[in-house]
């Protein structure tokens, strides 16, 4: 729509009174202020939202406030009934906390809605006092298409993460705030309440707990580190040994090398179960053949964790072969000649030239496979699934995780508060670690210079 | 410049690249050989069988306590539709954050990086919690659903894809009048096509192979998937029917390693370009 410079002919006090006008109006109801300017359709629509979002709120909203503060007030009880005992449904903590979080969620929605409205109605009127058009239903709609473009491509995707990781971790969360575990809150047959962060200095207090939590956590950084190194420096070496002058067949053993990684991890790691059996696996079978004892590879603390870190090497080695065969191909053959020149030897070449540029190339990628590791849940769980066994422990064995101690507080036990304060110290040690890694990488701040 | 060959160091590398080869290979090949031996027992004193059998495979699918072929069909329908559904939404929403400059933009992709961070499980009560509200609790639609839905979280490989995508293009066919929908579909979706190759690739080997919450979602037999079915068989009966896994780990593993082997070159370019940018 063209804009023209017609006189405007109305009075000026008359004038600040649209855009008043319009935002009081669309405060009073959704759409109102909209209506006034003359948009019908945009009215219309959000005229029908805020009645939709009214139909849905109204009774839920009440309640959904109660069951978030109280946590419901009545366990189930038999009560008798003309003479006959029958059991009479009491209130349901959990489903009340995660009913009341979605009705809060959605009307967190409707408040953005609504709040975008009324700031709507006021931009319009103030379109109109200042003598221009407001724009139509189509124009608004070519808007959208246009201007709105990444708005409308994000919406789908962003609505699947709302209902299925926002939500879920918000009501995670929440729980560590409670005491909704095992043996005595578990409903219906219990009620759960609040506790604060009763959870959080009983992990850290309470000498049962406090050793399990720093055993594992200890044995979890040193499983990531360990994990990380071994596979990444494994991949180095055997990438440059692909790469050497005079080694023939590269594509063949390229193809060879990867295959660990191109099996699906849930069978390598079964199978590897097998393998690694103490009794009747290969390993031992062949160890016995030689004479030796053989190891009780999956059953003693040590070898466990031994045997964990090696079949992660099998498994994780590919990876970062292909990696860096790709980095490899990207350093300039000048530099090689130059040192050549200089009479580099072939140490010294991939002292100099070689791993500064692979390690700057790779650092992010390492970061994030320390974060990947921290939590690596598959090959601990599937491979000695935390076991062996250990009396001084928590539910956890000598070679969990706390992601997969978090599992086995969550499903075998029923610790829901402790699981959630875990999982909430983990993301704490991720998440820091990553934010730093992510803000000093290129991506972040210089992401429009790639072109 | 002579170029020098020092024989000593290759002998030592061929060496070293056949030791790898042969650590590589082993564990594939035993598991291979294990599945065509007769018996069922784990134990075997050598790798080579002295006889072999497919009784293995058809037991797979005829053993009436083991439902093989509905696992298999499951996961193959899983995977599909989540390879489907991620890949669309992967692809919309990274072009989105990639292509276009709007508010709240940054705080969109800090606020997904810091979600893609929670351990994926500590979502897991909730996520059963609401799935047994919307009565969707031990059906295959959960499954896709929840993958796909998460997806977008990693989907930042595909993002420094599009990034890399020179801008003038997209711009160009602007100018000359075409909508984003239009230059969507007909230049950086084509322009793209290795990238989604990677993503569709990983999606559906990921759904392929997800344990975890298949194994919470899916409670009755019939409609589990065969990480959940192959883990309770091991799990189960350990070493006494260790032939059958045998030969159902060589089934389900040979599609998904022929696809990895043949796509090995955008693996390659997903890895890359993921490294480059973060």
């Amino acid at each position: 729509m063209k804009q023209q410079h017609v006189p405007v002919t109305v009075k000026p006090n008359r004038e600040r009174q649209h855009r008043m006008t319009a935002a009081v109006l669309s405060v009073v109801l959704q759409g109102l202020g909209q209506l006034y300017n003359r948009q019908w359709i945009k009215g219309i629509c959000f005229l029908i939202l805020e009645g939709i979002g009214l139909a849905y709120l109204i009774p839920r909203l009440n309640q959904a406030v109660w069951g978030v503060w109280t946590l419901g007030e009545q366990t189930q009880r038999f009560v008798k009934v003309n003479g006959s005992t029958v059991l009479q449904q009491g209130d349901h903590s959990i489903f009340l906390l995660l009913n009341g979080i979605i009705v809060l969620l959605v009307f967190f929605v409707f408040l953005l809605l609504y709040i975008f409205n009324i700031r709507d109605a006021y931009l319009t009127g103030k379109l109109r006092e200042e003598g221009k058009q407001a724009s139509r239903a189509s124009a608004s709609l070519r808007y959208l298409l246009d201007k709105q473009f990444p708005y409308l491509f994000l919406s789908i995707p962003a609505l699947g993460i709302l209902f299925f990781t926002i939500m879920p971790i918000l009501f995670t969360i929440t729980l560590a705030f409670t005491n909704y575990s095992a043996p005595d809150h578990i409903p219906p047959a219990k009620l759960v309440d609040w506790v604060g962060f009763k959870t959080f200095t009983d992990l850290i207090q309470l000498k049962s707990w406090s050793h399990t939590f720093f055993g594992v956590l200890t044995w979890t950084v040193i499983w990531a580190i360990l994990a990380t190194v071994t596979t990444y420096f494994g991949g180095v070496l055997v990438a440059l040994l692909i790469e050497q002058k005079g080694i023939r067949f590269k594509k063949v053993w390229r193809t060879i090398f990867i295959l660990p990684y191109a099996i699906p991890q849930i069978i390598s790691l079964l199978l590897m179960r097998n393998l690694f059996n103490g009794q009747f696996g290969p390993i031992n079978t062949y160890m016995k053949a030689f004479g030796l004892e053989g190891l009780p590879w999956l059953t003693d603390p040590f070898w466990a964790k031994v045997t964990v870190i090696l079949v992660n090497m099998w498994i994780g080695i590919p990876v970062s072969m292909v990696l860096i065969l790709g980095v490899l191909t990207a350093i300039p053959r000048d530099l090689y000649e130059a040192a050549e020149v200089d009479g580099a030897s072939a140490f010294q070449k991939f002292r100099i030239i070689t791993l500064p540029f692979i390690m700057f190339a790779t650092t992010p990628v390492l970061i994030m496979q320390f974060a990947g590791n921290f939590n690596n849940f598959n090959v601990i769980f599937l491979l000695t699934n935390g076991n062996p066994l250990r009396g001084d422990y928590q539910y956890a064995g000598s070679t969990d995780l706390l992601v997969t101690w978090l599992y086995k507080l969550t499903l075998d036990n029923n610790k829901f508060n402790m699981a959630s304060a875990v999982g909430i110290i983990i993301f704490l040690i991720i998440a820091s670690f990553s934010i730093w890694n992510f803000r000093r990488s290129k991506s972040f701040k210089e992401e429009d210079m790639i072109q | 410049m002579k170029k020098r060959n020092n024989p000593m160091r290759l002998t030592i590398s061929y060496a070293l690249l056949v030791i790898i080869a042969i650590v590589s290979v082993y564990p594939v090949l035993w598991i291979f050989l294990s599945s065509l031996r007769p018996g069922a027992a784990l134990y075997s004193e050598r790798l080579w069988p002295e006889a072999f059998t497919l009784a293995h495979y058809g037991e797979l699918f005829t053993n009436p306590s083991f439902m093989y072929g509905t696992w298999y069909l499951n996961t193959l329908k899983i995977a599909f539709f989540t390879m489907i559904f991620s890949t669309l939404m992967v692809t919309l929403g990274m072009y989105a954050l990639s292509r276009f400059r709007f508010r709240g933009r940054k705080t969109i992709l800090s606020t997904m990086l810091i979600l893609g961070m929670f351990p994926s499980f500590m979502s897991m009560i909730a996520i059963y919690i609401i799935l047994l509200q919307i009565k969707l609790l031990d059906t295959h639609a959960a499954l896709i659903l929840v993958y796909s839905s998460g997806a977008v979280l990693g989907g930042f490989i595909v993002k420094g894809f599009f990034d890399t995508i020179p801008r003038s293009l997209d711009e160009a066919a602007r100018i000359d009048g075409a909508s984003h929908l239009r230059v969507f579909t007909s230049i950086i979706l084509p322009l793209s096509r290795p990238m989604l190759t990677y993503v569709a690739l990983t999606s559906f080997t990921g759904a392929w192979m997800d344990f975890i919450f298949a194994r919470l979602v899916l409670r009755t037999k019939e409609n589990w998937t065969l990480a959940v079915g192959m883990w309770d068989l091991v799990n189960r009966y350990q070493d006494s029917n260790f032939t059958m896994f045998a030969a159902g780990a060589v089934l389900i593993a040979i599609p998904i390693t022929l696809l990895f082997v043949f796509l090995q070159r955008f693996l390659v370019q997903g890895l890359t370009s993921g490294a480059s940018k973060g």
